[in-house]
């Protein structure tokens, strides 16, 4: 009789390491960590609708994130505008979402452009970053009034051509980077404040008489947990500002501080977990003000940009994944084949994210390989992470993954995914699954190479 | 299933704590990991374990056997048996 059998646990052994510290740390029940909904919508609900793999954006954590960051800036300084960074996650329904709550948009490329024209977002409400504008791109650009951010000397040469082509003068931009006091140091992008390469090419901006200098950009890396170096980036640009007004009679208008601000997601290599290590967004908008207030002058509140990406959006965003198979490695460790991989989750192979499962799980937690569909070696979502033993059909969520994935994850070997947005309890597909009928659109088969 | 290895001189109580006295080295096992340590040290064959798990507890004869396998991949693994 069924009803008088045990419950099944699955069978674990795990080797006891006396003496030594469990390099995968313990894993009681307690710390096991079950995700039954999103946003009140059950996973089980969530994959029937939509399959698995699934990406899954909540709508109430990125208003309230961005209205959180909004206040942070808002009661310390008067004159704060945000810059959606379209490059962390460029869907349009959240870019959209991001624009409701009165973000601009911040753009590095000609497609991002578009996209954000398309939107409905006016050119005078883009700030145009990046390395890479082309001269037509830049033609666009100047002609609908975006603000554009100068990468290098040549694109000064390509925005004069332009200037002179449109028989314009163009307000710009110049990006700048610096010592903050942290490392590493970003020097690739923008110009050297230390080195007086970005006074030289103030200078060549004025010797060309085509450009008018207005803004000053600076981003200073990725993922910054010292709020102290804002503070210093924003004294040294707003100190640099006054240098220009003194030597050249440049007015700066504002100042564009950039992004970076990290989320609660575990960095690598870290020891402490992300509420411990990251640092509440106050903290940045305190040292910032601070770094404003300590070097404008009395009275002078020019415009603040900030053009923060990952920092609101990362937590908003989950991944459901489900095993496919499993299986025992040489080594001892369990290989957990899931159907979503690097091909999806291209920051794994920077952060580790948290994983949760839909519903309790029993038995031991043993060392656990969570290993992606694709047909190669390095598709390891997860690797060392204690995990109780998982049947097939095992609902997995993984998180936070808003940032960057779903700009960066790739259309390799398989489909990519669904992208659904939960709203008070109404989900709404944002980014359809895709089919063969993508792949194929864009290739042309020559007559000569038909097979039937 | 040969037993002509560590498996047979391991030690094992109630609780699930497992001595091997060749090496020193010390495992713990969970409710059924120890019903299939035991019956390996029995000597019972793999549709045996299959059989006794199934009438003990609640799972599909599938589930029994690709688990039983895999604790066998993992006592390998950790050479206990070859």
């Amino acid at each position: 009789m069924t009803n008088n059998k045990k419950p099944y646990v699955k069978p674990t052994i795990i080797k006891l390491q006396s003496g030594l510290m469990n390099k995968f740390g313990v894993s009681p029940y307690y710390a096991r960590k079950v995700r039954s909904n999103i946003d009140g919508v059950s996973i089980e609900e969530l994959t029937k609708q939509f399959g698995s793999p699934l990406f899954v954006f909540s709508e109430k954590t990125i208003r309230n994130t961005i209205r959180e960051a909004k206040e942070a800036f808002a009661t310390r300084y008067p004159n704060v505008t945000f810059s959606w960074s379209y490059k962390t996650n460029y869907i349009d329904a959240i870019n959209a979402i991001y624009h409701q709550e009165g973000s601009i948009a911040e753009v590095v490329s000609e497609m991002e452009y578009d996209k954000a024209r398309k939107l409905g977002i006016s050119g005078e409400n883009i700030i145009f970053n990046g390395p890479h504008k082309s001269i037509p791109a830049l033609k666009k650009a100047v002609q609908e009034g975006a603000k554009i951010h100068i990468d290098h000397f040549d694109e000064i040469d390509d925005l004069e051509t332009v200037a002179a082509e449109l028989n314009k003068e163009i307000p710009v931009a110049i990006r700048l980077n610096l010592d903050s006091g942290i490392q590493p140091q970003w020097s690739r992008f923008g110009f050297n404040l230390e080195s007086g390469q970005a006074l030289d090419a103030v200078r060549r901006i004025n010797m060309g008489g085509k450009l008018r200098l207005n803004g000053l950009h600076c981003h200073i890396g990725t993922f910054i947990l010292e709020p102290n170096a804002y503070k210093t980036q924003t004294e040294k640009m707003v100190k640099f500002a006054y240098e220009l007004e003194d030597m050249l009679g440049i007015s700066i208008e504002y100042f564009d501080i950039g992004g970076g601000f990290p989320s609660k997601s575990k960095l690598k290599g870290t020891y402490l977990p992300p509420d411990v290590s990251v640092p509440p967004i106050d903290n940045y908008a305190e040292k910032i003000s601070q770094g404003l207030f300590n070097a404008l002058k009395p009275g002078h509140f020019p415009k603040l940009y900030l053009e923060t990406g990952r920092g609101l959006i990362d937590e908003a965003g989950y991944l459901i994944t489900t095993v496919f198979a499993s299986k025992r490695l040489p080594d001892g460790r369990k290989s957990y084949v899931l159907d979503a991989g690097v091909n999806l989750l291209f920051t794994a192979t920077w952060y580790k994210f948290t994983i949760e499962t839909d519903r309790e799980m029993q038995g031991l937690g043993e060392p656990a390989l969570l290993n992606g569909p694709l047909c190669m070696n390095i598709d390891i979502l997860d690797e060392g992470s204690m995990l109780p033993p998982m049947k097939r059909g095992t609902r997995l969520i993984l998180s936070p993954v808003g940032a960057y994935n779903v700009t960066q994850w790739m259309q390799f070997i398989e489909y990519r995914p669904a992208v659904v947005l939960i709203n008070e309890n109404q989900v709404e597909i944002i980014r359809e699954k895709e089919d063969l009928s993508d792949i194929l659109r864009r290739e042309r088969l020559p007559k000569r190479l038909r097979l039937a | 299933m040969n037993t002509n290895n560590r498996i047979a001189r391991l030690a094992i109580n109630e609780e699930g704590f497992v001595f091997d006295p060749q090496t020193g080295e010390s495992f713990t096992v969970n409710q059924t990991g120890k019903v299939i340590l035991k019956a390996l040290m029995r000597s019972d064959s793999e549709e045996s374990i299959i059989l006794q798990l199934t009438e003990q507890f609640a799972l599909s004869p599938q589930e029994a056997q690709a688990d039983v396998r895999d604790f066998i991949h993992h006592l390998r693994a950790y050479q206990l048996i070859y």
